[in-house]
């Protein structure tokens, strides 16, 4: 699905109410100071976005920049999601989940070859969904970078340890970013369904945008 | 080994040079707490090195040896055969000082390239706390620490001397040296044999470069 920005007459108007199906993607243009909702619909669904400035595509969603800044590694309530020039792209203004992940990346067909073997080369990956939604705003291989999995747990450790676990979400549970400057937000309803990122069955979302 | 190349980069300054598959990249921190800031593109000049799928195909949220740095596309673009530390920070990126993306610029790249990079040298300790709270170590790096890198295909790398962003220490000097192995039975220049024999390498990392000789070393 393409969602694109519907002109609002308040400041807290719904302009946008719909579902991603499970493995779907979607690109939605959320004004300056548009609250996004995105809403775990049956539980465990991880959500890989990106955000770029809306008129400026280089100027995109840094993990490790925001990483850095925030001194921590989960995401939730209070992170201010950075671009690779130190700009605050978006804030994390509701999490009714508690932390969410941006160290392990997207799917994609070749690193599940890495990760799961040949068997699974032809398996729908995040990636591969990025760049069909992307495609529209000229967002292409080299414009994608490090996203964020709302509802994902990757837990890492002192010991310098990172794996993949059950995640904490359930249904219902969602994450309300807040955009800081005009955005293009894309999403991936993860399809995987090698590890427990999606609870092994990848399920809907719904996103509810106000502005 | 054959020499091929050293010099010694300062301190808050960047390098940018084209590694052939099988040579080696060693640096060499010239004193305490010296940061290198590496970005790796690969042979087709698209496929970038991506933290990330590095990271969680081999279950680490650190650079060590044994471990195979992979692009984008599930490639090898390198391998850690060895280093003085066991911890590289990979999880806090660079401060947009310009001398990254200067380099880039000279390949024919831009911001756009601006991919996750590696901090050798520095270590950013994790907090076992509910945000994996994170602390720079200034005590981590010392004068005379190594790391070396095998290019598992035809690598450009880009280097950084800029401090850590998280440090408040001052920029040191680092020295590289490009070499080649005597032996063409190295697994990835020699095109015979069975890649990556090493057992410290895990399952995924094997796969990486048996797929990478197969495709494109």
């Amino acid at each position: 699905m393409t969602v694109t920005k519907t002109t609002a007459s308040t400041s807290t108007a719904v302009a946008l109410d719909t579902v991603v199906d499970a493995g779907d993607g979607a690109l939605v243009t959320v004004p300056s100071g548009g609250r996004l909702q995105i809403v775990d619909l049956h539980g465990n669904q991880a959500v890989d976005t990106l955000f770029y400035d809306a008129h400026d595509i280089d100027n995109r969603y840094s993990a490790f920049d925001t990483i850095r800044e925030q001194r921590a590694v989960f995401l939730t309530t209070g992170s201010r999601l950075m671009s690779t020039r130190l700009d605050e792209l978006a804030v994390i203004t509701d999490d009714t989940c508690g932390r969410h992940d941006t160290v392990g990346g997207a799917c994609s067909q070749e690193s599940n070859v890495i990760r799961y073997g040949e068997s699974t080369r032809h398996q729908h990956a995040c990636r591969q969904t990025f760049l069909r939604y992307g495609a529209r705003a000229g967002i292409g291989q080299r414009q994608l970078t490090h996203n964020v999995n709302f509802f994902m747990n990757v837990p890492v450790t002192s010991s310098g340890g990172l794996t993949f676990e059950d995640g904490l979400s359930a249904p219902g549970k969602y994450v309300e970013i807040t955009a800081s400057r005009d955005l293009f937000v894309l999403i991936s309803n993860c399809p995987q369904v090698n590890n427990p990122c999606n609870g092994w069955d990848p399920t809907p979302i719904q996103l509810l945008g106000r502005w | 080994m054959t020499l091929d190349h050293e010099h010694e980069l300062p301190g808050a300054a960047a390098w940018s040079a084209p590694v052939r598959a099988g040579r080696t990249v060693t640096l060499t921190a010239l004193a305490d707490g010296a940061n290198a800031t590496m970005l790796i593109i690969g042979a087709d000049r698209l496929d970038r090195l991506n933290i990330p799928d590095t990271l969680k195909s081999q279950m680490s949220a650190r650079i060590k040896p044994g471990m195979v740095l992979m692009s984008d596309r599930g490639l090898a673009l390198a391998t850690v055969t060895a280093s003085s530390l066991d911890w590289h920070d990979c999880l806090t990126g660079a401060l947009p000082d310009q001398l990254l993306l200067l380099e880039l610029t000279k390949h024919g790249f831009g911001e756009a390239d601006l991919h996750a990079c590696i901090n050798f040298f520095s270590k950013v300790s994790v907090a076992d706390d509910p945000r994996a709270s994170l602390t720079y170590v200034p005590d981590h790096g010392h004068a005379g620490d190594t790391v070396t890198l095998r290019a598992d295909q035809d690598l450009l790398i880009f280097v950084s001397t800029a401090p850590h962003a998280l440090s408040d220490g001052r920029a040191a000097s680092v020295a590289v040296r490009l070499e080649t192995p005597d032996h063409s039975e190295d697994h990835t220049g020699g095109h015979t044999g069975d890649p990556a024999p090493d057992p410290e390498l895990r399952e995924e990392a094997i796969r990486a470069l048996r797929l990478t000789r197969e495709l494109i070393a």
